[in-house]
């Protein structure tokens, strides 16, 4: 499962993104999207025509998080939203692995027999081969929470202002941390 | 010559780099791609950055009436400078407050979010991850109860809304006797002023940042009993009002 984060102020400006890949079920944090790396700008494409759709949930659901909201079939994305009350969005752009390439890639020169077995434990297991179940829900409820967390601390700082882009190593270190943990 | 070791190194490829400029354009597109994290990042003495501390550490953590008001005394006395007038003066008392109502709003959810206590319990919205305020009923009794709380320590004292069918966009939040004017004595030739302006835009940041566009004003309405008593008139955007009414059509809470 490959990962594209991205948190976009109230006035629709990108404020913070990052790329990571799972670190569950052996995954090495790394991000393997489906396009070519010099395509990765379809990733912001795909994420940011869901913002329609993220307009539309936010005046019908009155959570913070309003789960899976929009997906992208020719590539296989999925999206979810989170919305903090001073209305910045946290989107997160979910691919799952293309099977046969995807694992025979991560395993590298393994065996036949290694190569099934961690198959079939990824798409039993969880977040990994399945991102509309309820556990993946979960984990990215989980996930949104603790960015917002380092995000409400961002936001609290005298120096920064609502729609200033996120430069921190720290806060990125944490939504790491927090994408390692959860996702 | 005896420089220390990290100097002279640094000397040498400053010597080298006028001698050969392919090499210099080589090392500065080098220096560019590698990331440099923590360039220019401060760390406090304990290694304890911001995003390492806690944001609930709100017991035994209020700061003292004195120094608030000697504060926000000298918050008013800047805000004067080169006014023109009362009303100059009190919109830039609502800018200041802006801002610190938009950051009070993530920190109200954090907190309440968080703690699980049932900070918004009051509140309309009771469920127990509170939700975004969706109506304008919700909002002002976030701002009412929640917001007054964690401000002042107690709710406001009332909530009414225009009872004239002109102005339905009008809604007031009265405060019988503001934390922020206590320590002010407003000049006889100023009787206009209501430094809670400040609250005013506090509440302004609130709305705009759920995203109900809003126009928030303090007037000074005194009764016997309370002298300084004051009004926050909050009127709402043309936006605001339509949204509504779609939202009460669709049956949105």
């Amino acid at each position: 499962m490959s990962y594209y984060f991205t948190i976009l102020s109230p006035t629709d400006t990108p404020i913070f993104n990052i790329a990571f890949g799972t670190s569950k079920g052996g995954g090495d944090g790394i991000a393997r999207f489906r396009f070519p790396d010099t395509a990765q700008y379809m990733n912001q494409f795909i994420i940011h025509s869901s913002l329609d759709i993220v307009e539309e949930a936010q005046w019908i659901n009155g959570g913070m998080y309003l789960k899976h909201i929009d997906t992208y079939p020719p590539a296989a994305a999925y999206i979810s939203a989170f919305l903090t009350p001073s209305g910045a969005r946290f989107l997160l752009l979910h691919q799952p692995p293309q099977l046969p390439s995807g694992t025979s890639s991560g395993l590298g020169s393994s065996s036949l027999l290694g190569s099934s077995a961690s198959t079939t434990r990824a798409s039993s297991s969880s977040v990994a081969a399945n991102p509309t179940s309820p556990q993946t829900e979960e984990a990215v409820r989980q996930f949104m929470n603790e960015v917002y967390e380092s995000y409400v601390k961002t936001a609290m700082s005298p120096f920064y202002k609502q729609g200033m882009e996120i430069k921190s190593p720290v806060f990125r270190t944490k939504v790491t941390g927090a994408g390692k943990k959860w996702l | 010559m005896a420089a220390p070791p990290r100097h002279s190194s640094m000397m040498a490829t400053n010597a080298g780099a006028p001698q050969s400029g392919a090499n210099d354009r080589q090392q500065v597109t080098q220096q560019s791609l590698t990331p440099q994290p923590t360039q220019g990042l401060r760390v406090p003495s304990n290694r304890k950055t911001i995003y390492d501390r806690h944001l609930n550490r709100s017991r035994n953590a209020e700061s003292s009436r004195a120094s608030f008001a000697y504060l926000f005394g000298e918050m008013v006395t800047y805000a004067q400078r080169r006014v023109t007038g009362i009303q100059d003066l009190e919109k830039r008392l609502n800018e200041q407050g802006y801002p610190l109502g938009l950051r009070l709003l993530d920190l109200l959810f954090y907190r309440s979010t968080s703690t699980s206590s049932s900070a918004l319990s009051s509140s309309s919205t009771s469920s127990s991850p509170p939700n975004r305020p969706l109506r304008i009923i919700t909002l002002l009794h976030l701002i009412h109860g929640p917001l007054w709380r964690l401000l002042f320590q107690r709710s406001a004292d009332a909530l009414e809304h225009s009872v004239s069918p002109d102005t339905p966009n009008e809604y007031m939040i009265t405060d019988n006797d503001p934390l922020v004017n206590t320590y002010i004595s407003v000049p006889r030739e100023m009787s206009m002023l209501n430094c809670a302006a400040f609250v005013a835009g506090i509440i302004e940041g609130v709305c705009d940042g759920c995203g109900f566009e809003a126009k928030v004003s303090a007037h000074n309405q005194p009764t016997e009993m309370w002298p300084s008593r004051t009004v926050f008139l909050v009127r709402f955007g043309d936006s605001v009002m339509e949204r509504e009414k779609v939202l009460e059509r669709n049956g949105v809470k």
